[in-house]
């Protein structure tokens, strides 16, 4: 499984985003230290990497809450938690799910 | 940039209707420097305007000024704050473009959200993060409603600084 965590420095949310993945992965049973860390750091790499602003959690290349238009661009993300609130960082449940799915894929891919 | 006891600077800036929109004395003001686009001004957001709502009997006002650079971030345009005071998103606070970022800088503002609270007399009281926890809406802007009790009651907001947590104001270059 390969999980990915894009970020801009200039967003204070990645710590805590990063921090939030590697619980998440510990409780699913997989290597926390398996995050791939990739900085986004011009309007470039932005583009060049679809990314919609920081942070960006990608399970298998899929985003754990799919963009719906937004522009790519150094920039916060904006999410929504499940229970509607706005936040920078998505809803843990919303990754634990992504993580799930992920690992259903890979072990059907095996059988 | 105003310090604690400072007088704040004074400011003339445009609603989301084109009125101008100053410091007129009120018994304690808000400013808060906030933007469309950034997931912390959003997530405190609500509580702002619980804020807002809380205090008008005691005649505080809160004034939303957004200094952010429209032209890299356009969904801080001037068109994009309207929609959301049109959708009702600004309930009680009047919403301000600070095209110039004069006001920003001059209040030295970090972040969106950063807040000041400003007594009678346009002296600052309090700056800084609205509560302790933009996750938490529990914390219902504890640091901020605890500024304006003091600040209404005549005394000293304790904390009277706190670190501003957000999204960096998005300077033009």
């Amino acid at each position: 499984m390969r999980v990915e965590l894009l970020f801009w420095e200039g967003c204070p949310s990645y710590a805590n985003a990063h921090a939030q993945l590697r619980a998440s992965l510990i409780e699913a049973g997989l290597d926390p230290d398996e995050v791939i860390l990739r900085e986004i750091e011009t309007e470039a790499d932005a583009e060049s990497h679809q990314f919609v602003g920081s942070p960006t959690i990608r399970i298998d290349g899929v985003d754990v809450q799919p963009p719906h238009g937004e522009p790519t661009g150094l920039t916060c993300r904006v999410y929504r938690r499940r229970d509607g609130r706005f936040s920078p960082t998505p809803d843990p449940a919303d990754v634990r799910d992504a993580l799930r799915a992920a690992a259903v894929s890979t072990a059907g891919d095996r059988s | 940039m105003p310090a604690i006891g400072d007088r704040a600077p004074a400011f003339s800036l445009t609603d989301t209707s084109g009125a101008p929109q100053q410091l007129d004395g009120a018994p304690a003001t808000v400013v808060v420097f906030t933007c469309n686009h950034c997931p912390y001004a959003l997530a405190w957001h609500p509580r702002i305007l619980d804020v807002a709502r809380d205090y008008s009997a005691a005649g505080v006002r809160v004034l939303a000024i957004n200094p952010n650079d429209a032209e890299r971030y356009p969904r801080d345009s001037p068109a994009q704050m309207r929609a959301r005071v049109e959708q009702g998103e600004f309930e009680g606070v009047p919403y301000l473009r600070d095209e110039s970022q004069q006001v920003a800088r001059a209040y030295d503002a970090k972040t969106t959200p950063d807040v000041f609270v400003l007594d009678a007399g346009g002296v600052l009281r309090y700056r800084g993060a609205p509560d302790a926890d933009y996750d938490d809406p529990s914390q219902n802007a504890r640091w901020l409603r605890d500024a304006l009790d003091a600040v209404l009651e005549g005394g000293t907001p304790d904390p009277a600084e706190t670190v501003p947590v957000g999204c960096s104001i998005k300077w033009r270059p």
